[in-house]
């Protein structure tokens, strides 16, 4: 399945939106950069992202997390958090990587 | 695992270079191979040599030419993107007949072909971009 | 993941374009193409997609005389020559644009198996369907 990768925030593009009505069940889904924004609970988007945590594995770059002060306690539930290293491993468990920018 | 790495931002402006440097570094860390990495769009002011930016900050160019004498990679600039925006080595500045080069160390210009065999010959492609 | 199929020890993999932003307003339409037009000498499997702001890049009668740029419309329709021809538009996104295929450019490739019949590159694809043929490809570059 695809790794999914959006790194906009969800208020700036339609990036991670369309991600979402793209990721199949069981693809994986990593917001970085800005688009860590987009798993911040009770936005606009957080239903949207939550709903997708039901059947894909989503998670967030924790260092963009941090750069921009946002704790970990403040996401949506389902959300998981990675470093790089964790980015690595992801890109290598999925069998593709497609980016949304 | 083989990555190809595709950067199409640049150094500053986005953080796409510096979010490619951070990947690639942790994926050397945990023992994989980064087959290419390559530089499109405005990705190839990454190579820019005359950059100079604040002393409080991270140097982008700097530090991926580090990265890749430590690691023997591969950086590689896209030549139409690069003519395009004024990036030069000594061969395309003569060729063309301007007065300077300034390709930064550790970068080599090529073409586009140089991307599609990265995705060829790598098991994994990461596109950093906008 | 598709299989890989060796062809004289050269590897096939199916790659796909991924096209969501507008022509214009930024390079990335032009440059991209720029990679496909390349690609094309390497004999791999290659898509299109055309999703989002992407499906304006198809529009038909392009007329840039008075922005001073290059009209690179053109090139889509060279696309058949160097093979490629399965070019995907999105249905919802052009419905999102208040757009039809009937807006689009007439792109189409002559296929040798079909006594060089002309047919129409562009696969109209629900959004559905689109995330199935992502899933398919082996290397996707976005630009």
């Amino acid at each position: 399945m695809i790794l999914h990768t959006v790194n906009k925030s969800p208020f700036e593009r339609t990036a991670l939106e369309s991600c979402l009505d793209h990721a199949q069940p069981g693809s994986a889904v990593l917001m970085l950069e800005d688009g860590v924004y987009g798993a911040v609970a009770g936005s606009r988007v957080a239903d949207k992202v939550a709903q997708a945590a039901k059947d894909c594995k989503l998670y967030v770059l924790g260092p963009d997390l941090a750069a921009r002060g946002i704790s970990q306690d403040k996401l949506v539930a389902g959300v998981g958090v990675v470093d790089y290293g964790g980015f690595v491993d992801l890109a290598a468990e999925n069998s593709s990587v497609q980016a949304w920018l | 695992m083989k990555f190809g790495i595709l950067v199409n931002e640049g150094p500053y402006q986005h953080q796409a270079s510096d979010s490619a440097y951070l990947f690639t570094k942790a994926a050397l860390e945990k023992g994989h191979e980064i087959f290419r990495v390559f530089f499109y769009h405005d990705g190839v002011n990454n190579a820019s040599r005359l950059a100079v930016p604040p002393q409080d900050d991270r140097n982008v160019t700097q530090r991926w030419s580090e990265l890749a004498k430590e690691h023997n990679l591969d950086l590689v600039v896209c030549v139409a993107a690069a003519l395009r925006r004024g990036l030069l080595d000594e061969n395309e500045a003569k060729r063309n007949g301007k007065n300077a080069d300034n390709i930064a160390e550790g970068f080599r210009i090529s073409g586009l072909g140089q991307l599609i065999e990265a995705g060829i010959q790598s098991d994994r492609l990461m596109v950093f971009g906008d | 993941m598709s299989d890989e199929m060796m062809d004289e020890g050269g590897k096939v993999k199916k790659f796909l374009y991924l096209n969501r932003k507008a022509p214009y307003g930024t390079i990335y339409a032009l440059e991209s193409l720029e990679v496909v037009l390349i690609a094309a000498a390497f004999d791999q499997d290659v898509s299109l997609a055309f999703v989002d702001d992407g499906v304006y890049q198809l529009c038909k009668g392009q007329d840039t005389a008075g922005v001073d740029m290059k009209n690179f419309s053109p090139t889509y329709n060279a696309l058949g020559d160097y093979d490629i021809t399965k070019l995907y538009v999105e249905k919802e996104s052009l419905e999102e644009r208040g757009l039809s295929v009937d807006d689009l450019m007439d792109i189409v490739y002559e296929d040798e198996d079909d006594d060089w019949a002309e047919k129409p590159s562009i696969r109209l694809v629900s959004r559905t369907e689109m995330a199935e043929v992502m899933e398919q490809q082996d290397v996707i570059l976005s630009f």
